[in-house]
């Protein structure tokens, strides 16, 4: 089942970086796989730098297969120091190249990851407008 | 690294004594059972010769063994086979009932049948420990029904379903509906013609199939005993080989080949016989039956051993399927692991060398979570994080101990990573 995933998803899912949750985040992203149930929750603390902002921290919980936790992993690992405009645009093709390939029934997978992603960076941008 | 192989529900390795009782027929004895020279007839007896002793084995008279690639055909075969008889001599679509935990070679077949043919498929709930009762059968059985199909033992839990029981509804309806059958000498033996004179929408018998793949190995397996028309196994779950399996047929079962070409299997199954591999299903079958009493002992002790550790060590565990001691298949422990998915638990274990399956081995590729769980009632967060366990007689308490020096571990892991509170 190991030889199903590349050595750069293995790595990613025995030493996921990022593991965890923010207590004080700016966003937090929650999104549920429609294909297979499981469910990824993100959170980011937003930064500003260049009078851009940032993702100064980010971390990801998961109930995931191992391809929803290495692509998780990885995509904490893009874009954090990143503007948000440039971490939006992470598509899940891209995270899945960065992991050297996804076997095919699982590239559904990195949507979990890029989809809570951006649903925590709307959230941060939804308590801009209510404060 | 040494390997741990706690699989034993999904395959088992080819025994030395089946291997050996093979060997001859792939380079000496090769002929093809339907030569009449002496080579072919030497595989010929040697498959008769295995009818025999599987027939015997099922409390079966020779004739009512079909030999098949395996249980998905077996399943296949008698599902289709049956239904497809009937369709053409009912006046009604025929009706089809199986219990909602089948293997998938049952419960897709249905469904396949619902879907193209327009077939209709009932599906048995279960109890919270997966087990059929009898008397939702009764409720279900229209004029329309021509088979049930409900498992022995379920390969993902382990519950074992009343099959006797089911039977008997069976037999009761069956009793009320059969009219006294014309004796025209041809009811006692497999018809596949296309007519049946007096069709009239209830006098078909309901033909009772069971798939008893994951219980031949620990259960009585005597067809007249348990009340069965057909019955399924395959050769790789009991130290046989993989690709070779049979279908048991009653006497005077009307179903429908659902394979044309040799006359091999009376007409019932072309394709040149897969004389080694039925050689060694029947020498596998045989020596299980031989250490039925010891094996299932050692097995279920050994599970025992493994259920309270597991209970013990690690907190928020639910075992799926009845209580120890009660309807339960001897080697097969599944666990619910609440707030983590099994996949990422199988990859820890497989970077150990341990080997396990999530639900059934074939879905562990598919995304769906297991519909047996679904079924037992289990909600879908719940019926995703469910690893199985199997056992085999060459497992011992010492790979016990070595999984359990990394399951707790590997468990709290993937608990902290879950957003799931
Ligand atoms: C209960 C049950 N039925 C049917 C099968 C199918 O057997 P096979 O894959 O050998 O055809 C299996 C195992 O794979 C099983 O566990
Ligand atoms: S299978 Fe659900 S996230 Fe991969």
């Amino acid at each position: 089942m190991s030889d199903m995933y590349s050595k750069k998803v293995m790595d990613h899912f025995q030493n996921p970086r990022n593991v965890g949750e923010i207590k004080d985040a700016s966003g937090v992203g929650e999104k549920g796989n429609p294909t297979c149930g499981d469910i990824m929750k993100m959170y980011i603390k937003v930064g500003k730098k260049n009078g851009k902002e940032i993702i100064e921290d980010i971390r990801f919980q998961t109930f995931g297969c191992g391809a929803a936790v290495a692509t998780s992993s990885m995509i904490t690992e893009m874009v954090k120091g990143k503007t948000l405009e440039e971490a939006e645009k992470i598509s899940n093709a891209q995270v899945a190249e960065a992991l050297g390939g996804l076997p095919p029934i699982k590239m559904h997978c990195s949507n979990l990851a890029a989809n809570a992603l951006q649903d925590a960076i709307t959230n941060y941008r939804d308590n801009l407008g209510t404060k | 690294m040494k390997h741990i192989y706690l699989d034993h529900a999904a395959t088992t390795p080819v025994s030395k004594d089946v291997f050996d009782a093979m060997q001859p027929y792939f380079r000496e004895k090769y002929g093809n059972p339907s030569s009449i020279y002496k080579l072919g007839q030497e595989a010929k007896s040697a498959v008769e010769h295995a009818r025999e002793e599987v027939a015997d084995m099922l409390g079966a008279k020779p004739r009512e063994i079909i030999f098949t690639s395996g249980a998905t055909e077996s399943n296949n075969l008698a599902l289709k086979g049956v239904a497809f008889y009937w369709s053409q001599n009912l006046k009604k679509k025929p009706h089809i009932i199986i219990s909602s935990i089948e293997h998938h070679s049952v419960l897709d077949t249905a469904e396949y049948l619902e879907k193209n043919f327009g077939f209709e498929v009932t599906k048995l709930p279960v109890s919270k420990e997966g087990i059929v009762d009898p008397t939702d059968l009764e409720s279900v059985i229209k004029d329309n029904t021509v088979i049930v199909s409900v498992m022995y033992g379920n390969n993902e839990v382990g519950s074992i379903q009343p099959i006797k029981e089911l039977g008997e509804v069976i037999k009761r309806v069956n009793a009320k509906r059969v009219r006294p059958l014309q004796n025209n000498g041809k009811s006692h033996d497999f018809e596949h013609e296309n007519s049946l004179q007096g069709s009239d929408p209830c006098s078909q018998p309901i033909v009772f199939h069971t798939d008893a793949v994951q219980a031949f190995q620990y259960l009585d397996c005597d067809v007249k005993g348990l009340g069965v028309d057909m019955l399924s196994l395959t050769g790789h779950k009991f130290y046989g080989p993989k690709g070779v399996g049979l279908l048991y047929v009653k006497s005077g079962t009307k179903f429908l080949s659902q394979q044309q070409g040799g006359a091999q299997e009376r007409g019932l199954r072309a394709g040149t016989e897969n004389v080694p591999y039925i050689v060694g299903m029947a020498k596998a079958m045989s020596d299980t039956r031989k250490q039925l009493t010891i094996s299932k002992q050692q097995i279920a002790d050994l599970r025992d051993y493994l259920v309270k550790r597991i209970a013990a060590e690690i907190p928020d565990v639910v075992l799926t399927g009845p209580e120890i001691g009660k309807k339960r298949l001897p080697h097969i422990a599944s666990f619910i692991f609440k707030k983590i998915e099994g996949e990422s638990i199988l990859i820890n274990l497989d970077l150990l060398g341990i080997a396990a399956s999530s639900g059934s081995a074939c879905t562990s590729g598919s995304l769906a979570s297991s519909h047996v769980l679904t079924a037992m009632g289990y909600d879908d967060l719940l019926a995703h994080g469910s690893i199985r366990f199997s056992l085999g007689k060459m497992n011992s308490k010492e790979e016990i101990d070595e999984m359990m020096k990394h399951l707790p571990q590997i468990v709290e892991k993937l608990r902290g990573m879950s957003p799931i509170k």
